[in-house]
């Protein structure tokens, strides 16, 4: 068993030598998260937006839910996915159980509820700065939506990085429902719990390095768009 | 298509065509609060006519109600004939976070103009308004005066019949107020009814051509402004023209 200075010399090899075990989780890590991202942002942000505009019986409720579930822990979210595409759940006979298909799904679960909350906080306050001109032009609440989420479009995207950086970082759900799969299902948060526990330090050093580094650089893309709006576009 | 015609002769087409507007004994109260007595006021023709009072007499509910942006209390905000074509200028510019010309664009979207018009028209309103280097600034970095002058655009790119300002030039300096009068005139000429707030006595005895004064909430006065500055017939219209009239 190598010392942890022999295990972070050899992580940076493993990064630096683009070693294509690591380069498979990563890209499938990727591919799992960011798809999650743009399904849960399609779905989200109309109905975030939604929710800003209109007054209905049930909104409040909603809103709690929606506020709640952002907390939801992921294992939860993995259970509850795993449930429903297991051989005998509800949709079982899709065959998705232990794919990354089922991954994406309880990513989707765990952030849509962070992107659709934010949005409804950000587009309720760009909201009451625009109601009079907006309705002074004519303008219906419809068509309000595309209106207010392009004029809200540098805060939703912290509020959509923030979600990726939700869906990169969680284990328990890709755990549960996508089964750590060498090569299939294997992304890094899984892959570093299994790696650990196997005692191969350099690969789980390796690929916590690299998500840390994409964690870095996630929030650091967010902060740099935001101000860059800011100075920009006052 | 006002336009085409000699310029006296639209203003006086249009006035027969806008449709007066009327306050049935409109009262405006918040939670116990009178904020505006039951008002009974009609505004009609191609006038200028300048809301005047000091703050809080409800200069500013006066025009949310008119507009519509506000519905009262008690009593009938109505439009006798066909509703017109109208626009607000506020007091401080809502211009939404794109460019200068993207403002007007999206104005004329929901206006229903054809898409391959939109940009032309965009460009001759920004000329017209003194912004055409402006073109490509984000609406929101521009300077009050330029802001103010690119929300006059706006409403001039919707051919308004009615045009409501609130306090348009409250924040601005005597330039870019001038430039905003010479806007709110040449809005006239169109035949544009202008319904305007302003506390700046000198800047209604510019623009008006027929005064209403508020003061806490209740109506003083609607008259021609020659009359109404040469000879308030209320108490409060003389002490308001002496300056003495505050809260």
């Amino acid at each position: 068993m190598p010392t942890d200075a022999n295990a972070f010399q050899t992580a940076l090899a493993l990064i630096l030598g683009m070693d294509p075990v690591l380069l498979g989780i990563v890209a499938l890590s990727l591919q799992v998260s960011l798809t999650a991202v743009l399904v849960a942002a399609l779905l989200a942000l109309p109905l975030g937006a939604a929710l800003a505009l209109w007054r209905f019986p049930g909104r409040g409720a909603i809103i709690v839910a929606l506020n709640a579930l952002m907390g939801l822990p992921p294992v939860v979210a993995g259970l509850t996915v795993y449930l429903l595409l297991s051989r005998a759940g509800p949709l079982g006979q899709f065959g998705l159980l232990f794919t990354p298909t089922a991954m994406v799904i309880a990513q989707v679960i765990l952030i849509l509820p962070i992107i659709a909350a934010l949005t409804r906080q950000q587009i309720e306050e760009l909201h009451g700065e625009y109601r009079d001109q907006l309705q002074s032009l004519g303008v219906s609440r419809p068509r309000m939506i595309p209106t207010l989420l392009w004029d809200a479009r540098f805060s939703l995207l912290t509020v959509i990085l923030a979600g990726f950086g939700r869906a990169s970082a969680e284990v328990g759900a890709v755990m549960i429902v996508g089964g750590n799969i060498d090569g299939v299902t294997r992304v890094m948060t899984t892959a570093i719990v299994l790696e650990t526990s196997k005692g191969n330090l350099p690969l789980a050093l390796g690929l916590g390095l690299v998500l840390l580094g994409l964690v870095l650089l996630v929030n650091a893309a967010a902060h740099l768009v935001g101000e860059t709006a800011r100075r920009r576009l006052g | 298509m006002n336009d085409m015609l000699h310029p006296a002769t639209a203003a006086m087409t249009a006035a027969d065509d806008i449709a007066p507007l009327t306050f049935e004994a409109v009262s405006v109260t918040l939670r116990d609060q009178v904020l505006l007595h039951p008002l009974t006021l009609t505004l009609d023709g191609c006038h200028r006519t300048l809301v005047m009072g000091p703050n809080g007499a409800g200069k500013s509910l006066l025009l949310r109600l008119a507009h519509g942006l506000l519905a009262p209390s008690a009593g009938r905000v109505h439009w006798e004939g066909t509703t017109p074509r109208q626009a607000m200028a506020f007091q401080r510019p809502v211009l939404l976070r794109r460019t200068a010309l993207d403002n007007l664009t999206y104005a004329l979207a929901v206006t229903g103009t054809p898409r391959g018009e939109r940009r032309e028209r965009g460009r001759e309103a920004l000329a017209r308004f003194g912004l055409a280097a402006l073109e490509k600034r984000p609406a929101r970095v521009l300077s009050g005066g330029e802001q103010q002058r690119l929300a006059l655009a706006r409403a001039w790119l919707t051919r308004p019949n009615v045009l409501f300002l609130d306090e348009p030039t409250s924040a601005l300096d005597p330039a870019a107020i001038r430039a905003v009068e010479d806007a709110v005139l040449d809005f006239h000429r169109r035949g544009t009814r202008i319904v305007m707030t302003t506390h700046d006595l000198n800047q209604a005895r510019r623009l008006a051509d027929e005064v209403v004064l508020l003061y806490g909430g209740k109506l003083i006065e609607h008259t021609p402004a020659d009359r109404f500055f040469a000879e308030p017939r209320t108490p409060e219209g003389r002490a308001f023209l002496r300056g003495e009239l505050v809260w």
